[in-house]
């Protein structure tokens, strides 16, 4: 065997060698293993819990009261959405996709800027899996504590501890599933029919779905659901850039990484002491100092964790900090209004904002719309007029029951039969009323002539709509 | 055989392509458990709900469920909610029903199927007419446009009847003229039309009698609507409406509803018909 066959070898042995060593480091989460976070404190923690209690409104919100009402209420059988004074109908859902183009916009164009903001400080799913994890630690005690009781046989202590985490969990969830089902029904009857067995099936079929729901996700699931249930997580992993800052370990301020040695850094070695404190503290049970990886949610605990030990041992804070890749590289940061992602984002979110505030500002309390009658289109009345039939519908908005009077106008001489008496719009209600158009043949010019019907408010002239319909006579 | 575990479990001992192992590992868990809930909610369908042949029958299923069944308690909740108007009905004259708006637009909107299954065949979907059947929608009436009559005319059928006036009564130079004065809309002036009788059905001024169903010669509709007006009534005046003496006669007959519809279904069309654009 030549030498160069022998080293050929060595250097096959050595890449299938490093290739095992790789892969074996690259551990990929499929939940056969229990996280165990440790608690974080520091600023990051403390942020957090401020953008999760943005969830209390859905505890608060259906309680809130408007001029004698609930405030905000999704009444799906009755096909209206009260949110304050403002009354949405089915007429009105075109703003709903804005509402919906807006949100899905705002979180591109946060996630292109600084990552998953959205999943670390506002996701339902992680809000709800910290206090569960935080409820975890107060009743069973710290990580190492709560791998002991879990392995550990059935003692009293652990019945008593599980039995009452699992009794907080379920009210948690319970409370969640009732608080969910309250926007959509009398939030105050709601809790009353719930107690005395009133309520519908659906409610208690939701209320059950949402416990069940809640405790699963948040008590069991956890970072799995990040992982391998949520299409938002992965979908925002591919609009970073370059540019976008996320938690990042600063490899070369940390690396070559290496234990202290008696208290003391050891020479030549960089910040990183390898203490394993960001590990500990991840809620997804990822190593932060391997780079951006999926499991990331840009929860931040671990820039708490490593800046509290950095303290410790004096040195600076910030190993891992919020950072984009190019500050990495020692590319200078793009200026926002230079990313073009980001400015096409702006610009999409500002159409769909300007879209909702038209909508919102124009809803109108009244509106009408016009059928006209087919087959026949026209009918030849005996003193030789033609007369047309037209379907009025009209919607009240408005919480009270209107009169409103019906106007046309379009052709010279033309009668309306039908609307000689002002009629009474119910609230929230289409109404629709048959009115005929007489007009004398020699008016007419062209076999369809425009009709624009009007109707008011007789309560409050200022309210108003109109509608152009056709007049159709035989050629 | 110890070659019968490979790393990744027990094998089943065969090999193929030197590595290609077969493994006896057990479904999992979620999997197995999902397949006992498969057929234990299957046992408990059939239970449930109607399913198993028997020799002459079915098995019923605990549950009582049938289709019809179904259906029925369906209809009885529309019934339910039609109640409040439906009970209404038969107390009260179709005039009451027009007076009463509410009242009135349920029977506009629950009618149009009636019009639809009896009366459109004839009259059109929309009641515009059809050739040799009268449009509903306009204002001129051969037996009035009032809601009484209309539901006279619904309960009770009609049947015009004008005699043919060829041959021995009018010569054709005859019903030349008056053809022409009709469709010129100054039969009322035309000499023979009181001459020759024609004023005993259709009035002096030619503007024709409700209580016979006579038609109405001086304004812009035409019972026999034709593309050549003048033809058709030419036609009309020589054979005749209804006339047996004359195989060429005009047809015009409306059928009695009495019996094959029920007084407040009849109520309900004479209400629908009277709102459909041209009712008096």
């Amino acid at each position: 065997m030549s030498e160069s066959a022998a080293s050929s070898e060595e250097q096959k042995a050595k890449y299938s060698d490093d290739i095992y060593e790789e892969a074996a480091n690259w551990h990929v989460n499929t939940g056969e293993e229990k996280i165990y976070p440790k608690k974080a404190s520091g600023k990051w923690r403390r942020l957090k819990w401020i953008t999760h209690s943005i969830w209390l409104i859905l505890f608060i919100g259906p309680f809130l009261r408007w001029n004698g009402h609930q405030a905000i209420l999704f009444d799906i059988p009755g096909r209206q959405f009260h949110i304050f004074g403002l009354t949405i109908l089915p007429q009105d859902v075109w703003m709903l996709s804005l509402v919906l183009l807006f949100f899905a916009m705002l979180l591109a164009a946060v996630t292109s800027v600084a990552g998953r903001v959205y999943c670390g400080f506002f996701c339902f799913q992680t809000a709800w899996t910290d206090l569960f994890i935080w409820l975890e630690d107060k009743i069973e005690g710290v990580p190492a504590k709560r791998r002991k009781l879990d392995a550990g046989p059935w003692t009293g202590e652990k019945i008593r501890k599980k039995a009452l985490k699992y009794f907080i969990w379920v009210l948690i969830s319970v409370l969640t599933g009732i608080s969910f089902v309250s926007w959509f029904t009398d939030a105050r009857q709601l809790w009353h029919d719930i107690f005395t067995g009133q309520a519908s099936s659906t409610a208690y079929g939701v209320i059950a779905l949402f416990t069940a729901g809640t405790l699963v996700l948040a008590g069991k699931l956890r970072e799995q659901a990040c992982f391998w249930l949520c299409p938002y997580a992965r979908i925002q992993g591919v609009m970073y850039d370059k540019e976008t800052i996320l938690p990042t370990y600063d490899y070369h301020r940390g690396e070559p990484r290496g234990r202290l040695k008696k208290g003391q850094l050891v020479e030549g070695n960089g910040d990183c002491i390898d203490c394993k404190q960001c590990i500990a503290v991840c809620p997804t049970g990822i190593d932060i100092r391997m780079g951006q990886q999926e499991g990331c949610i840009t929860c931040s605990l671990c820039m708490d964790a490593c800046d509290a030990v950095m303290d410790k041992i004096g040195r600076p804070k910030g190993l891992i900090r919020y950072a984009s890749m190019d500050e990495m590289e020692g590319k200078t940061q793009l200026p926002l209004f230079k990313r073009p992602r980001v400015l096409i984002y702006l610009t999409i979110l500002t159409l769909a904002i300007s879209g909702i505030i038209y909508g919102i500002t124009h809803l109108g309390a009244i509106e009408v719309k016009v059928l006209h009658g087919r087959s026949p289109l026209f009918v030849q009345r005996s003193d030789g007029t033609i007369q047309n039939k037209y379907n009025v519908k009209i919607l009240n908005k408005t919480a009270n029951d209107i009169p409103i009077k019906i106007t046309a106008e379009g052709i010279k001489g033309m009668l309306i039969k039908g609307t000689e008496e002002t009629v009474i719009a119910k609230k929230g209600n289409t109404g629709s009323y048959i009115v005929f158009i007489n007009a004398p043949a020699e008016n007419i010019k062209s076999e369809r002539t425009p009709i624009i019907f009007k109707i008011v408010n007789q309560d409050d002239p200022t309210q108003t709509s109109s509608y152009e319909s056709m007049f159709f006579a035989p050629k | 055989m110890s070659e019968d575990k490979n790393r990744y479990g027990q094998t089943t001992g065969h090999v193929w392509d030197e590595t290609l192992a077969e493994l006896t590992n057990p479904p999992p868990k979620w999997w197995m458990l999902g397949l006992h809930a498969s057929w234990i909610l299957v046992v408990l369908y059939t239970l449930y709900y109607p399913s198993w042949p028997l020799v002459s029958s079915h098995f019923k299923g605990f549950a009582g469920w049938t289709a019809i069944g179904e259906f029925e308690k369906d209809m009885k909740e529309v019934q339910d909610v039609r109640a409040k108007y439906e009970d209404q009905l038969p107390k009260k004259t179709a005039a009451a029903i027009l007076a009463d708006n509410e009242l009135k637009n349920y029977v506009v909107r629950s009618a149009k199927v009636l019009f639809g299954d009896n009366c459109a065949a004839c009259h059109g979907s929309g009641g515009a007419g059809n050739p040799g059947f009268p449009a509903l929608v306009d204002d001129d009436w051969l037996y009035g446009g009032s809601i009484d009559a209309i539901q006279q005319t619904i309960t009770g059928g009609r049947h015009g009847m004008m005699p043919k006036m060829g041959g021995n009564q009018l010569s054709d130079a005859e019903i030349d003229k008056l053809a022409n004065a009709i469709v010129g809309g100054t039969i009322a002036k035309e000499p023979l039309f009181a001459a020759k009788g024609c004023i005993g059905c259709h009035g002096p001024d030619g503007k024709g009698m409700a209580a016979l169903g006579s038609a109405n010669l001086t304004d812009k509709i035409w019972r026999f609507k034709s593309k050549d007006q003048l033809a058709s009534v030419k036609y009309t005046i020589t054979h005749g409406v209804n006339d047996p003496s004359d195989p060429k006669t005009r047809n015009a007959e409306m059928p009695s509803w009495k019996g094959r519809l029920t007084d407040t279904q009849i109520k309900k069309l004479a209400v629908y018909v009277h709102e459909l654009g041209g009712g008096q």
